[in-house]
């Protein structure tokens, strides 16, 4: 098709050309979904953890409620953070919607559920595998969940690579919540989308290319870095 | 006059939902008994095990009696069929079961650095516990358990994964903490181990206890009720 | 458990803190910013460019950054009544003075205007070319061509839905055999009306600057009512005590003063104008 090949080639340049309203675009997305994921990992892991480890009432509701939220759409997310940070809504007095700050927000709703779900399945494996040894060493629920945190902690990286997939990837939540204010909340999703209804197919692909390679690179990244401290991990830990 | 038990059980039963894992067992623990718990597989050695620990809840009575002369309760370990090591280095497996039981931080760098020595591990000490042989990872657990100064060891067939070089150095450092003072409880198919390393042999058959005797009185055969009997003269063909 | 030379904890934690700075910063730095206006307005209005042409003017004479969020007139509106914008800038006149009799706003105001047009595929098999915009639908709803309408409760739509009862034809009761509504905005409204061949009512604004045309080519202009206003409001500060009062008024006067109309006038796309300023008449 030769509006692939266009675009591809239009992606290059853009790339190549170093467009300074682009970067800017490229660089506010990797800040709005590393935010989220670093505050949804907060949330997440904790509740993955504790959902992993302790037994409580209301624990098999409690995940599947966890699992049914991984399926939200982000364009509901969006709109349920809206209402709560419109003027008129509880939280319209901290007047953070419409700012980047408000697209954090939406996107750490986001993840949360797909953190604590895939951690919790993370742990839920390890545990099968010595929970009562270090149940034997003493370990209580919470000092376990701890414990085997670390024991995974490449894996988490795995975790927090798809919630950062997720995150960057959506444009319904950002859409609503940021208003795609030019040079203030647009971000490349909300870009391609505004292009694509503008009817600039081609330049649309090509963004989208280019989100593509950027989401790419931060795999390669965390990547090697699980590689490495597979292959070493004397020098590692020092 | 016999000394108190450590552990003592009476009437003790184990449910897993409608299976019966123990049947109303009657043991007394001794201080200083090197105790082989054999059987055959489904038998009820594992749960038994994990019931002396007190790993389990039970029907009927449990009780820990405290050491004589020192006054206080006996500390357990127990070691694993398969180890669970976490993704860390040797030393840091060691590190955290002494955090897990609440041993002031400042004793931790010796504990470990004597309990990785005492098992020949010293030299492999940032060693990630994970890229270590079956051997090793399990003297790497008696390290674990060691470091904590247990009165008790249980052991759960603790060299049933492992080639014979391997099980001739765990059997080696298991006989040397007995040597120590530790009691041994051990559970185990293998019926020469029983032999080697015992000081008494309990033999259980669907979760109900058929004999509890002295090791040579056990292997001599003419104790035996029948149902023990004809378990030892099959096992024994295959002990090594 | 410290087997972690110093020297590794030291950069693994400026790491962190440097990367959680990083992505944390852009909501920092909007804490700091005040002297900004939230001006809700509509998709065909910001996918015609006039925004990126208007806004820097206007910051150049005032200093105030204008941030614009675009969506369908509805949506705009709502926006104004939660007071989560400070200025209402739509093309929706009935709404407009609706949401001024309901007291969001204490007047509204004629910016400019521009036209809607009808669009078809070239060939146009309905045979509806000509100036009348009201001839053309009822002979449109006659055939089984298609036609793309918006469905969103935009400016648009609400036109839309004017031109129809103007033509006699009753939507409520049967709807032609062609009529699509997507629910989207006037770009996605024409992507779907150049790939299935379909009529569309656009507005010139969008049309002009719509890159994906096709097959489509005006068929229809030039009809007085397809006229289309632009009207601007600024949010009560009554009943939103938060909103940015001065600086919205200080835009919405601009915009109607001589030199914001002159900019109006001045955006043009290959020689065209695309908005007509009339607050002055």
């Amino acid at each position: 098709m030769s509006v692939l090949s266009e675009s591809f080639a239009t992606a290059a340049l853009l790339v190549t050309q170093a467009d300074g309203a682009l970067w800017r675009t490229v660089l506010l997305s990797l800040q709005v979904s590393g935010s989220a994921c670093l505050i949804g990992a907060g949330f997440g892991i904790t509740l993955g953890a504790a959902l992993a480890t302790y037994r409580f009432a209301g624990q098999r509701l409690l995940v599947m409620l966890v699992n049914t939220l991984l399926a939200l759409p982000s364009v509901v997310v969006g709109l349920l953070v809206y209402l709560l940070l419109s003027r008129q809504g509880p939280l319209g007095a901290l007047g953070i919607l419409f700012t980047p700050a408000a697209m954090v927000v939406a996107q750490s709703v986001l993840v949360v559920p797909l953190i604590a779900a895939l951690t919790r399945r993370l742990l839920l494996a390890s545990l099968a595998e010595g929970g009562d040894q270090l149940r034997s060493l003493g370990a209580g629920p919470g000092r376990t969940a701890l414990l085997l945190l670390v024991h995974e902690r490449f894996g988490l990286m795995t975790v927090m690579l798809t919630a950062f997939g997720r995150a960057i990837a959506e444009v319904g939540a950002v859409m609503i919540v940021g208003g795609n204010i030019e040079g203030v909340t647009r971000v490349m999703t909300t870009t391609i989308a505004l292009e694509t209804s503008k009817g600039d197919l081609p330049l649309a692909l090509a963004l989208g290319f280019v989100l593509l390679a950027v989401v790419g690179a931060v795999n390669g990244l965390i990547g090697l870095m699980q590689w490495r401290g597979a292959r070493t991990p004397a020098q590692a830990f020092g | 006059m016999r000394p108190p038990p450590l552990i003592s059980l009476q009437g003790a039963g184990v449910r897993y939902g409608a299976t019966l894992a123990l049947d109303r067992i009657d043991l007394n623990l001794q201080r200083g008994d090197r105790l082989a718990l054999v059987g055959p597989n489904g038998s009820g050695k594992s749960t038994l095990l994990r019931l002396l620990h007190g790993l389990l809840p039970c029907d009927g009575e449990r009780r820990v009696h405290s050491l004589q002369p020192e006054g206080r309760l006996p500390k357990c370990a127990m070691l694993f069929q398969r180890p669970f090591l976490l993704n860390l280095p040797a030393a840091w497996n060691v590190r955290v079961g002494l955090w897990l039981r609440g041993v002031p931080r400042a004793e931790h760098a010796e504990r470990c650095a004597t309990a990785l020595q005492r098992v020949g591990l010293a030299r492999l000490a940032q060693r990630p516990a994970r890229e270590l042989s079956g051997g090793q990872q399990q003297r790497l657990a008696l390290a674990r358990a060691w470091a904590l100064r247990p009165d008790v060891l249980f052991l759960d067939e603790p060299t049933a994964s492992l080639d014979p070089g391997a099980k001739r150095e765990v059997e080696a450092l298991i006989t040397e903490l007995a040597a120590d003072g530790i009691t041994l409880v051990m559970s185990t198919h293998n019926l020469g181990q029983a032999k080697r390393l015992a000081s008494r042999v309990v033999c259980l058959d669907q979760g109900r206890l058929l004999a509890d005797l002295a090791v040579d009185r056990f292997f001599d055969g003419a104790s035996l009720p029948e149902a023990a009997r004809l378990f030892v003269k099959g096992e024994l063909e295959w002990a090594t | 458990m410290g087997h972690l030379s110093a020297r590794r904890w030291l950069l693994c934690a400026s790491l962190a803190l440097a990367g959680t700075a990083f992505t944390l910063a852009p909501v920092a730095v909007q804490a700091q910013e005040a002297r900004f206006i939230v001006v809700a307005s509509t998709t065909s209005t910001e996918q015609s460019g006039l925004f990126a042409h208007l806004l820097p003017a206007f910051k150049q004479a005032s200093g105030i950054d204008v941030r614009v969020v675009a969506v369908g007139t509805g949506q705009a509106l709502d926006q104004g009544r939660r007071g989560d914008a400070d200025v209402v800038f739509v093309h929706d006149t009935a709404a407009e003075e609706k949401f001024v009799a309901e007291g969001f706003a204490t007047q509204r105001r004629n910016v400019m205007y521009n036209d809607f047009v009808l669009v078809g595929p070239k060939a146009d098999p309905a045979g509806v070319k000509g100036k009348d915009i009201a001839a053309a639908l009822k002979k449109l709803s006659a055939t089984s061509q298609p036609f793309v309408s918006r469905g969103d409760k935009s400016g648009t739509h609400a036109a839309e839905l004017r031109l129809w009862k103007a033509a006699g034809v009753n939507l409520a009761a049967v709807k032609p055999a062609g009529y699509r509504e997507c629910g989207c905005g006037m770009g996605p409204a024409l992507n779907m009306a150049a790939a299935t061949g379909a009529y569309v009512l656009a507005d010139r604004g969008t049309w002009l600057s719509f890159k994906n045309r096709g097959d489509l080519a005006v068929l229809v202009e030039g009809d007085t009512s397809l006229f289309n206003q632009y009207g601007v409001m600024v949010v009560n500060p009554a009943k939103h005590p938060h909103v940015k009062a001065a600086m919205a008024q200080q835009f919405a006067d601009w915009l109607v003063s001589p030199s914001g109309q002159q900019t109006i006038a001045a955006y043009k796309i290959g020689g065209e104008p695309l908005f007509f300023p009339n607050a002055l008449r």
